[in-house]
C-alpha cells in the first residue's frame, strides 16, 4: 500500500508540472509568432480563440489528424524514436527547475549538472532523426546541428562555471538564494550576453537556425517527418527554448526572487516572478528572431570557438581572481 | 577606425539599434487587414464579377447587339437573340463562361447601353466548374443584387470614360 501511495503522489506531482509546461509551450509558440508578426507590422495569428491564443491547440489538432508518413528506406525504429527522445529530454529537464523554495519536483544537489547533461543529450534526438530518415537534407541538417550544439555547449558550460564560482553549490535553489543581495546579471553581465547568444545557438533559433535553413536544407532534420511526429519535434524544440529561458533567469536574473524585497512585491507568489522572467527572456528570443539574418556556417563556428570560448575562459579567470583577492569565495 | 569598429562589435551597437527599431515597430499600426472581417478599398473601376443591369422600370438594358461577344478576347460570351412581340430585340441566351473570362473589361467598355458591367465582387469561388458557367438569370440576378453599387461606380467613373 505504501508503495502505491508514494507512486500516486509522485505521479500527481509530475502531472502538475508537466501539464502547465506543455500548455505554456503551446502558448509561447503563439507568443513567438505574434511578436514576430508585430515587428513586421502584421496581425499574426488572431482568429482561433481570444487574440488567437488557441492557435497552437488548433495546429496540434491538425497534426494529430494528419497521416504519419514513414519513408520506405528509413530505419523505422530509430525514426520513430527520435521525436520521442527529443520531447522527453526537453521535458524531463524541468524536474529540477525551482519555481519557489518549496515548489520543485526534485531538489537534487547537482541540479545544474543534471540540466546540462539532459540538454546535451538533446542532440541525440536530432542526430537520430536525421540519420534514420536516410535522406540527404535531413542528414546534412542533423550533422550541422550536432556540431553547432556541441560547440556552444562548451561555452555555456564555462559560463555556468562562472556562476558556480560565485555560488559554491550546484543546487539550483542555492544558486537562486545566492542572488539575494545582487542578481548575477550585474557582476556577470558579459556572461549573460554570451549565455543568451549561446542559448539561441543551442536551441537552433535564428540567427543560428542553420540546421533548418530553408533555402539550403528544406527543413533540416525534420524534413521527412509529418503529422504528430513533426509536432513532437516542434514541441520539444519550444520546450527546450523555454528551458533555456528558465535556466537564464535562474542563473542570472535571480530565479524566483522578487526584484525588490519590499512590501507590494513580497505579496506576489514567487513562481509568478520566475514566470515573468522567463517570459521577458522569451520575448527577447522572439524579437531577436525578427531582426537578425542567418549566420553563415563558418561564422557560426568562429563565433563559438574563437570568440565566446576565450572570452568566457578569460572571465572565469577574472571572476576567480576577484573572488580570491577580496576573499569572497563561498564556503563549501 | 579599427578601434571604433572593434568597439562597435564588442558592444553590439548594431544589434542593440536593431532591437530598439524592432521594439518601436511593434507599437506602430498594422499594415495588414483582418481579411474576411475587413476588406481593402476597391476602385470604382474594379473588374470583378459580371452583372447584367436593368432600367429602373425593370426592363433589361441589353439589346443583343453582340458587341461584347465580338470583342471578347477569350470568347467567353455566348449570345442568342430573337425579336419580342413588341418588336424589340432581346437576348434569349446570355452566357459567360467565368473560367474562360480573363477579366479584361472589354465587354463593359464595348457595351453601348451599360448593360454588361463588372462589379466590385471578387468572392465568387465555387466548388464545381458548372457553377462558374454563368447564365442570363444568374447575371441578371447579380445585376439586381449589386445595382446600387454598380450605378454609383459608373457615375463616379463617368468623367474619365
Amino acid at each position: 500500500m505504501e508503495y502505491i501511495n508514494i507512486i500516486f503522489q509522485e505521479f500527481y506531482k509530475i502531472l502538475f508540472l508537466l501539464v502547465p509546461v506543455l500548455v505554456s509551450v503551446a502558448m509561447i509558440v503563439w507568443l513567438d509568432r505574434r511578436v514576430w508578426a508585430f515587428v513586421q507590422k502584421r496581425q499574426g495569428p488572431n482568429v482561433v480563440g481570444p487574440f488567437g491564443l488557441l492557435q497552437s491547440l488548433a495546429d496540434a489538432l491538425k497534426y494529430i489528424f494528419k497521416e504519419i508518413i514513414i519513408p520506405a528506406s528509413s530505419n523505422k525504429i530509430i525514426f520513430i524514436l527520435a521525436p520521442i527522445i527529443t520531447m522527453t529530454l526537453a521535458l524531463i529537464a524541468w524536474a529540477v527547475i525551482p519555481f519557489s523554495e518549496k515548489m520543485v519536483l526534485a531538489n537534487i544537489n547537482v541540479g545544474i549538472l543534471y540540466i546540462f547533461a539532459v540538454s546535451s543529450l538533446g542532440v541525440y534526438g536530432i542526430i537520430m532523426g536525421g540519420w534514420a530518415s536516410n535522406s540527404k537534407y535531413p542528414f546534412l541538417g542533423s550533422i550541422r546541428s550536432a556540431a553547432q550544439m556541441v560547440s556552444y555547449e562548451v561555452s555555456i558550460g564555462i559560463i555556468i562555471i562562472n556562476v558556480l564560482l560565485c555560488v559554491g553549490s550546484l543546487n539550483l535553489n542555492d544558486i537562486v538564494l545566492a542572488q539575494q543581495k545582487i542578481w548575477f546579471i550585474i557582476p556577470l553581465f558579459p556572461m549573460f550576453v554570451i549565455f543568451f547568444i549561446s542559448a539561441l545557438a543551442e536551441t537552433n533559433r535564428p540567427p543560428f537556425d542553420l540546421p533548418e535553413a530553408e533555402a539550403e536544407l528544406v527543413a533540416g532534420y525534420q524534413t521527412e517527418y509529418s503529422g504528430m511526429m513533426y509536432a513532437m519535434f516542434w514541441l520539444g524544440e519550444y520546450a527546450n527554448i523555454l528551458l533555456m529561458c528558465a535556466l537564464g533567469s535562474i542563473l542570472f536574473l535571480g530565479g524566483w526572487l522578487s526584484p525588490i524585497d519590499l512590501y507590494p512585491f513580497n505579496l506576489i507568489p514567487e513562481a509568478i516572478w520566475l514566470i515573468l522572467k522567463i517570459l521577458l527572456l522569451f520575448i527577447l528570443f522572439a524579437l531577436v528572431k525578427a531582426i537578425v539574418p542567418r549566420y553563415r556556417y563558418d561564422q557560426l563556428m568562429r563565433l563559438g570557438w574563437k570568440i565566446f570560448l576565450p572570452l568566457s575562459l578569460i572571465y572565469v579567470v577574472l571572476t576567480a581572481s576577484y573572488l580570491f583577492y577580496f576573499n569572497l569565495l563561498p564556503n563549501i | 577606425m579599427r578601434i571604433t569598429r572593434f568597439l562597435k562589435i564588442i558592444l553590439m551597437l548594431d544589434f542593440i539599434r536593431g532591437l530598439l527599431i524592432a521594439i518601436r515597430e511593434v507599437f506602430k499600426p498594422k499594415k495588414t487587414i483582418n481579411y474576411p472581417f475587413e476588406k481593402g478599398k476597391i476602385s470604382p473601376r474594379y473588374r470583378g464579377e459580371h452583372a447584367l443591369r436593368r432600367y429602373p422600370n425593370g426592363e433589361e438594358r441589353c439589346i443583343a447587339c453582340k458587341l461584347c461577344e465580338a470583342v471578347c478576347p477569350a470568347q467567353a460570351i455566348t449570345i442568342e437573340s430573337s425579336q419580342r412581340k413588341d418588336g424589340s430585340r432581346k437576348t434569349t441566351r446570355y452566357d459567360i463562361d467565368m473560367m474562360k473570362c480573363i477579366y479584361c473589361g472589354l465587354c463593359e467598355e464595348s457595351c453601348p447601353v451599360d448593360a454588361i458591367v463588372q462589379g466590385p465582387n471578387f468572392e465568387f469561388s465555387t466548388e464545381t466548374r458548372e457553377e462558374l458557367y454563368y447564365t442570363k438569370e444568374k447575371l441578371l440576378d447579380n445585376g439586381d443584387r449589386w445595382e446600387n453599387i454598380l450605378a454609383a461606380n459608373i457615375k463616379t467613373d463617368n468623367p474619365y470614360r
